[in-house]
């Protein structure tokens, strides 16, 4: 029992992170319409920013993170502004996905240059060694804690924002329509900017959290949880906030626990079978809004 | 014999593929070509069958798939088995390849056709995630399982296991299938390619292939003069996983160690072959081919360039879909290109020519 419950509380805290990532695709996704591929390796931008300040710098964690969150959302908006802005209204969407893909490869590259393929072992932004409950026989890990309280933190400060100001409506109008939006007096070039840059902030932070619980750190760490954590978006009804929540936590928990229970290299095949069963029961995902095809 | 426009275009395609291998036979027969130019031929013709397959989903069809690695696993993994299986029992090196490529195009295409089923009913990017997880789930699959038989059966676990007495492991897990024999080679993989060439622009060129590129144009208005939807796009991404599995068996007959690890069958081996199909012309089966065939020996070709090559390669792709796809670049093509630049001399000498 309690063993399950340690497996439970690991797959809300990676599920946290997920959920983070997924906020952010959905969010350019909604506005934007595009897979980002790069959006997984703007998260190995931020690690390895906050890992030169910490180790390379002596940063303090904070300073260090907020650095990243600083470096990240500009690396978003300047990558929107060069690479993905000139191709809004391009004859296909794929063209925007192949750049983004290019972006990907960039980044990627970019980084085994400077910081090569090695691995480096990232120091955990928590200090907090954590609780143990139950007479030691359950510990859980301070980054653990810290992981789902920020993602809580996140979303409720995501859903004001969005539902409570002037620049998230401007967003939801942008996202259902531009050239309404932009008659309605939304610069949408600045909205669609502001999106990008939300998205690479919560990037930065997912990082920090991912490297902290997993302290792996190589060009190639964004990729697989970027990756999944678009899963989770899907999964959750994409353009949806509270759904990418929702998706993330439960992507987390069934890949934690089925690495425990069934087989640690069938697990994602296992979150993959899950998302194409969920789109087939509901094509929109968990809380997607169903859209009528019109003629 | 007269040809149509379009047939003349299709030959002169088959003609290309034809020409460059004559000029690689004769350079290789030289002693031209180095050593590892030459190991980079049979890869460069799967790489491109792989493209064209996709390029019938993307290009023809109109759908965008990312799981075609996982075809391409799929059919070197049955076709391996099958090799490795009879590698002992004295048929003939050409039948046994033969039968091999037959088994793992037609298992792909029936994975295809099982994965089509759901996965086609939902539309762009969805579809694209789902065929990114069909293809993850089926490479995660084949590294995760063990299969061998001895003197008790054929077994077969997702736990390592023991076999007893005579016998033979034919998946091991991740390790993969062991010393598939080596029987593709360049002729081969080039009459593959050939092959499919026909294959796919006999569809694109038939009454089936304007239905599916009715279907893409518009799928609504398609449905309402009577194309069958559903029938046609089964039958595009059916017919396209099975060339994918073509190139999968030409993969596994070309390595002795086939492993489903990422850098071969992962999602970036079908976002790979993605962007050979977009940068060569979406629906241009020609451009897929020359596409495949440039963007795989170019950074093999630049090793010497170590690290950067791969910084520069990412950097081409940018610009180039930027300069190819930006509204605001093809404006600016229009206005001030070389073409335009004839265009307008031309209109003038006209003018020229009307005055005097």
């Amino acid at each position: 029992m309690l063993n399950f419950l340690t497996y439970l509380i690991n797959g809300l805290s990676l599920g946290s992170i997920y959920a983070i990532i997924a906020l952010g695709y959905t969010m350019v996704y909604g506005i934007a319409k595009m897979l980002n591929f790069a959006h997984g390796d703007v998260i190995m931008i931020g690690s390895y920013l906050i890992y030169t300040g910490m180790i390379t710098w002596g940063m303090h964690p904070v300073p260090a993170i907020l650095l990243a969150v600083v470096g990240c959302t500009i690396l978003g908006i300047t990558t929107e502004k060069i690479a993905y802005k000139p191709l809004r209204g391009a004859g296909s969407s794929l063209a925007v996905l192949i750049t983004a893909i290019g972006v990907s490869y960039f980044l990627q590259n970019l980084s085994l240059l400077i910081f090569t393929a090695n691995p480096k072992s990232f120091t955990s932004v928590v200090g907090w060694e954590g609780v143990s409950l139950f007479g030691g026989e359950l510990k859980i890990q301070g980054v653990t804690i810290v992981t789902i309280i920020v993602s809580l933190l996140v979303l409720a400060v995501l859903q004001f924002f969005i539902n409570r100001t002037k620049q998230g409506q401007a967003m939801i109008a942008v996202s259902e329509d531009k050239g309404a939006a932009s008659l309605m007096g939304i610069n949408v070039n600045r909205t669609i900017s502001l999106t990008f840059a939300i998205g690479s902030g919560l990037a930065a932070i997912a990082g920090a959290l991912l490297c902290s619980a997993y302290p792996n750190l190589t060009p190639y760490t964004g990729a697989m949880p970027g990756i999944k954590a678009f899963v989770a978006a899907v999964l959750g009804g994409i353009g949806s906030i509270p759904g990418a929540m929702i998706g993330g936590l439960l992507l987390g928990v069934i890949e934690s626990l089925s690495k425990r229970y069934i087989s640690t290299q069938l697990s994602d095949a296992i979150v993959f079978s899950i998302l194409i069963i969920v789109l087939l029961i509901r094509p929109t995902g968990l809380l997607g809004k169903k859209i009528q095809e019109k003629v | 014999m007269k040809f149509t426009k379009q047939t003349k275009h299709d030959l002169i395609t088959c003609g290309i593929v034809a020409a460059f291998y004559i000029l690689v036979t004769i350079l290789s027969a030289t002693g031209h070509l180095s050593n590892h130019f030459r190991g980079l031929l049979v890869p460069l013709c799967y790489y491109a069958i792989a493209a064209v397959s996709l390029n019938l989903v993307v290009g023809i069809l109109g759908d965008l798939s990312l799981g075609h690695a996982g075809f391409m696993c799929i059919g070197a993994f049955s076709s391996s088995l099958f090799s490795v299986a009879v590698k002992n029992s004295g048929l003939p090196s050409p039948l046994r390849f033969l039968i091999a490529l037959v088994i793992g195009t037609l298992m792909a295409a029936l994975f295809g056709f099982l994965i089509g089923i759901p996965v086609l009913r939902l539309n762009g990017d969805y579809l694209a995630i789902v065929t990114l997880a069909f293809g993850e789930i089926i490479k995660n699959f084949l590294s995760a399982v063990y299969l061998g038989y001895d003197e008790a059966g054929i077994h077969a676990s997702f736990k390592s296991f023991q076999l007893q007495g005579e016998g033979k492991m034919l998946i091991n897990g991740a390790m993969g299938i062991q010393g598939t024999p080596m029987d593709s080679s360049f002729t081969v993989a080039v009459l593959l390619l050939l092959i499919t060439l026909a294959v796919v622009m006999n569809i694109v060129n038939s009454r089936t292939g304007r239905a599916i590129m009715a279907i893409r144009d518009n799928r609504i208005a398609a449905e309402s003069v009577g194309i069958n939807v559903t029938s046609y796009k089964m039958l595009a991404f059916t017919v396209s996983a099975a060339i994918a599995g073509c190139a999968g068996v030409l993969f596994s007959h070309n390595t002795t160690t086939l492993t489903a690890s990422s850098t071969y069958f992962g999602y970036n081996v079908s976002i790979m072959i993605l962007v050979y199909v977009v940068l060569g012309g979406i629906g241009s089966i020609r451009g897929s081919v020359i596409a495949a065939a440039v963007l795989y020996v170019l950074p093999e070709m630049l090793r010497g360039l170590s690290t950067y090559r791969m910084l520069i390669y990412s950097i081409v792709l940018i610009v180039m879909m930027l300069i190819n796809w930006a509204p605001g670049a093809i404006a600016f093509r229009e206005r001030y290109g070389i073409m335009a630049f004839l265009r307008r001399r031309n209109e003038n000498r006209g003018k020229e020519g009307q005055r005097s």
